[in-house]
């Protein structure tokens, strides 16, 4: 069998051969001992040609129901937004997709340049000094977020709000556990955080303050009076998780004065591919500049005097720092920063602006209709781009129903907390139009009249 | 910006131009400032490029153009395995059914999607010889601490709390003491002999009954095959820690030898770099875990199950280490590397393999004498040299690295492992050509001719790059992370 992605010819072969000075390729696996030497064929279904291949994955696709052919009110930090078709093209050339990690800055300008212009969009969509290159994902980049405000202020309790994203606070629970900080949990009242609750429990052992801005239920947090109370305590941090389409429009939690901001750029130019790879962002203050993990990209001159752009402040890494790092992460999510950064070019700031204007205007509209139609909207709060909706319902028949009449409904609320049974999370984004948001609402006027 | 520089997107931009199309305000108006109050309505717009499309698309073109990848020419990193990333790999990654799939849609409208997840963990698990396999970790140094908590909840599960070290050899990759740490566990070194290999006696010198576990990539990051693998895994085992797979040179062994038969307990693998992933210029990855069976009530939550023909997620798992990650893994890249193991199939599988070590071989043996070989023996699938006869000569391997740049080569990985002085290591993949290798090596021996008589040109290097060496000292001293407008 011949395989395309091999070129070795069997003259090749020989000739190799002899310059090594072996007979066979076996020799050069005899360091293999025989007791661990796999003899056997893996059990893996026979090589397939393209053609066939294609064929046959493509039907396997086909199985999936999507979002193109269905319309889709999921979000929960999985969003159904406008791609730019430029984006899909600036991503498939392939000196950017198919490079390492740009080390030598020499012949690696363009992908160390394209993350520096990240940088700054990050820096200017958060209001924050600095950010990174890219981390795996908003839940990750919170979770590290979590464990530097401890390392930071060597304190090792955290306060975090339930109305961040449920996944979110699972992860933070995993990576907690590797430095040993204490998670305590501020419940929500009325769709945002319970800032009594989050006064009483804050105190001098407290090494941050956890919310995310919108929340997961869409809701707009008081980021100003909780930067008051974090300020009652010494080095106490806000840390924020922010849907950076939402700061289009939305005071930037810089601005409120949170010490790391971090969240998805998934919104930007990243289609959902069943939750990744996506995109986190990890945005910070000068003062944390060399706390931050992962990779950074800084503006220098080369001997010539030229402008041009290297990975720097290297010595928190793990490559060079080992156990010391800052953190362990090496590989990111440089070509989906890439993705995001095209989109977001391709926006601007007029477009960013209105683009979450009407992510907000096309959800009131859900909202007011959803209300017209005598359904409950428990929250009473201000909201981005999602919203809840009480229904008389169990959330998991009314989607099943929806799905026959070709809509992917919101996220059941009963899955993370059984007080919300019955609360459907429904995402409007602005590629909804107010004639599938009318029909949504008559369906489910249907199902659960 | 100076006259010589390439312009930042923001240096682009002028106000009111347009590169966007948004979907119709097709509702009426609310009046949505006043419900979101005036604290919370952003005044200072965030200063996004406004550019045309066109703009955008010659923007990114020049840049790419700025860029090496495999496409662009020979990438013989070591490891890193920058080998071919197969464009069929991207059309089916792309295809409408696997790209705009929400995570937490209803299960039985993703049962391609798990199907295709399913299979994959069972071809990883056979590959590896492992007994279970997720998918959630979303690249190596995050399978190294997935795999590292669950060696912790094991002891603790025990009721073993003593295991407070981790083992690395000295040779090992940063991110293992990195992740080690991470997991709040202490590193402890264990070093290698004069062969390259680990040295057993040192081992039995660290390890204790603080051991959780002994991480190690096989072959090592020498590029050698840690022979001895058996006795050092009882070594291990009897005193009651467990070993720990770093699969980044899996592309070595494939069909030839599995983790799993060595006696490793949890093995991460590089979606990235073995099964073809792109590298992305840094991501993203795919960094699955496989592991014993006694590990398997450990693994991250959810895990993936088969009932009769469908699939579903479970998560009641009450000993399971919880989430490492939002949703599933990375999807979109674990779709690519089941693309490529289709088209490879078993057979294909061990001729990369086979292909990988004739190859990195082959160029050692070439290279060998012009450059010092400090060991001397075959390699698996990468090989070291050392720059030390350069160096004498006024020749550091940075310029050699600098001076490859001139031929259109991406150099190989320098300075690592850190147990080899002026170390060079080179990986060319299974993917390369012969007459590709034997460029390579022509250039490499030239290089060698031009430290011995004109030594300046390699310290000169780069020559004919768009731009020359960089100033990372000031980078790092005052640095400059992001774009400020000129007033």
């Amino acid at each position: 069998m011949e395989f395309r992605y091999l070129p070795m010819t069997e003259q090749d072969k020989q000739e190799m051969l002899s310059t090594i000075g072996v007979k066979s390729t076996d020799e050069l696996f005899a360091d293999i001992p025989e007791s661990v030497r796999y003899n056997g064929e893996l059990k893996i279904k026979p090589p397939k040609n393209e053609y066939a291949l294609t064929k046959e994955l493509t039907q396997l696709a086909n199985r999936n129901v999507d979002t193109k052919s269905h319309t889709s009110f999921l979000g929960a930090g999985v969003y159904d937004h406008y791609i730019p078709s430029i984006v899909d093209h600036v991503i498939s050339r392939s000196e950017f997709y198919t490079a390492y990690t740009p080390y030598q800055p020499e012949i690696s300008q363009g992908e160390l340049q394209a993350i520096f212009e990240f940088q700054t969009m990050i820096c200017e969509l958060t209001g924050m000094d600095v950010a990174n290159s890219s981390m795996y994902d908003g839940g990750t980049a919170l979770a590290e977020a979590v464990n530097l405000s401890a390392g930071q202020t060597k304190k090792q309790k955290v306060l975090v709000s339930k109305a961040i994203h449920p996944e979110s606070l699972a992860v933070i629970y995993s990576y907690a556990k590797g430095p040993g900080v204490e998670i305590v949990e501020i419940e929500h009242v009325n769709g945002v955080t319970d800032l009594d609750q989050l006064e009483k429990e804050l105190d001098e052992n407290t090494a941050s303050v956890v919310l995310q801005y919108p929340n997961f239920f869409g809701q707009i947090e008081r980021l100003d009076r909780v930067r008051e109370l974090v300020d009652q305590q010494k080095k106490t941090m806000m840390i924020t998780s922010s849907n950076p389409l939402a700061l289009g429009y939305l005071t930037p939690p810089g601005e409120f004065g949170a010490d790391i901001v971090v969240g998805d750029a998934q919104v930007f130019g990243i289609p959902a591919q069943f939750g990744g790879p996506h995109c986190g962002y990890f945005a910070t203050t000068k003062k944390l500049m060399r706390k931050v993990p992962g990779r950074l990209v800084g503006q220098t001159k080369d001997e010539e005097g030229r402008r041009g752009f290297v990975l720097t402040l290297q010595a928190r890494e793990q490559h060079i720092r080992r156990d010391k790092a800052t953190s362990n992460i090496c590989s990111n999510q440089a070509l989906n920063a890439l993705a995001s950064s095209a989109a977001m070019s391709s926006l601007g700031k007029q477009g960013l602006k209105r683009m979450a204007w009407l992510n907000i205007q096309k959800a009131s509209y859900m909202k007011d209709q959803l209300e017209r139609a005598g359904f409950e909207i428990p929250f009473s709060g201000a909201f981005f781009n999602e919203l809840v909706v009480k229904l008389n319902d169990d959330i998991e028949t009314v989607n099943r129903k929806l799905l026959e009449r070709g809509i992917i409904g919101g996220y059941d609320l009963s899955r993370d907390n059984r007080k919300l049974k019955n609360h459907m999370l429904i995402a409007v984004t602005e590629v909804r139009t107010k004639e599938e948001i009318d029909q949504f609402v008559k369906e489910v006027g249907d199902i659960c009249g | 910006m100076a006259k010589q520089d390439f312009p930042l997107i923001f240096e682009l931009s002028q106000e009111s131009r347009t590169g966007f199309s948004l979907p119709e305000f097709d509702v009426p108006e609310s009046h949505i400032d006043k419900q979101l109050g005036d604290a919370f309505v952003r005044k200072n717009e965030p200063d996004l490029p406004e550019v045309s499309e066109l703009q955008i698309m010659r923007h990114y073109t020049a840049l790419s153009t700025r860029n090496h990848g495999v496409d662009s020419g020979f990438y013989p990193l070591g490891s890193c395995t920058m080998k071919y990333n197969p464009k069929v790999n991207e059309d089916i990654a792309r295809l409408t059914g696997f790209s705009h799939i929400h995570p937490l849609q209803p299960i039985e409208t993703v049962q391609g999607a798990l199907e295709l997840m399913y299979d994959l963990q069972e071809i990883l698990a056979e590959i590896t010889g492992m007994d279970s396999v997720t998918l959630q970790p979303a690249a190596g140094a995050h399978g190294e601490w997935t795999g590292l908590m669950m060696i912790r909840a094991f002891h603790e599960g025990n009721g073993d709390y003593n295991r407070t070290k981790v083992i690395v050899p000295d040779s090992a990759h940063g991110t293992n003491p990195a992740s080690a740490t991470v997991a709040g566990f202490e590193a402890v070194t264990v070093k290698s002999n004069d062969q390259g290999l680990v040295d057993l006696e040192d081992l039995k010198r660290v390890v204790d009954e603080q051991t959780a576990a002994l991480m190690l990539t096989n072959p090592n990051t020498l590029g050698l095959f840690e022979e001895h693998i058996e006795e050092m895994a009882s070594i291990i085992h009897e005193a009651g820690g467990k070993l720990y797979y770093d699969g980044a040179n899996l592309n070595a062994i494939l069909g030839y030898a599995r983790p799993g038969d060595m006696g490793f307990d949890v093995v991460h693998l590089n979606l990235h770099k073995t099964f073809t992933g792109p590298h992305g210029g840094g991501g993203p990855g795919s960094g699955p875990v496989g592991v014993t069976a006694e590990f398997e009530p450990f693994l991250p939550k959810p895990i993936l199950t088969k009932r009769k023909e469908s699939y579903e997620f479970d998560y009641d798992r009450p000993k399971s280490i919880g989430r490492v990650k939002p949703y599933y893994g990375n999807f979109g890249i674990n779709v690519r590397a089941y693309t490529y193991i289709r088209t490879m199939g078993a057979e294909g599988l061990k001729k990369v393999s086979e292909y990988a070590v004739l190859n990195a071989n082959y160029m050692m043996r070439r290279l060998q004498g012009e450059y010092e070989l400090p060991f001397d023996r075959h390699c698996k699938h990468e090989f070291i040299l050392s720059g030390r006869l350069q160096k004498k000569l006024g020749v550091r391997t940075l310029d050699i690295a600098k001076r490859l740049l001139d031929f259109g080569y991406h150099p190989p990985t320098i300075y690592f492992p850190i147990n080899v002085e002026e170390a060079i290591m080179a990986e060319p993949t299974e993917t390369e050509s012969k007459e590709t290798l034997d460029a390579f090596v022509d250039a490499m021996l030239q290089i060698a001719e031009e430290a011995k008589n004109e030594p300046e040109k390699v310290q000169e290097a780069p020559h004919t790059t768009i731009v020359s060496r960089m100033d990372e000292t000031t980078a790092a001293r005052k640095p400059i992370l992001r774009y400020q407008k000129e007033n």
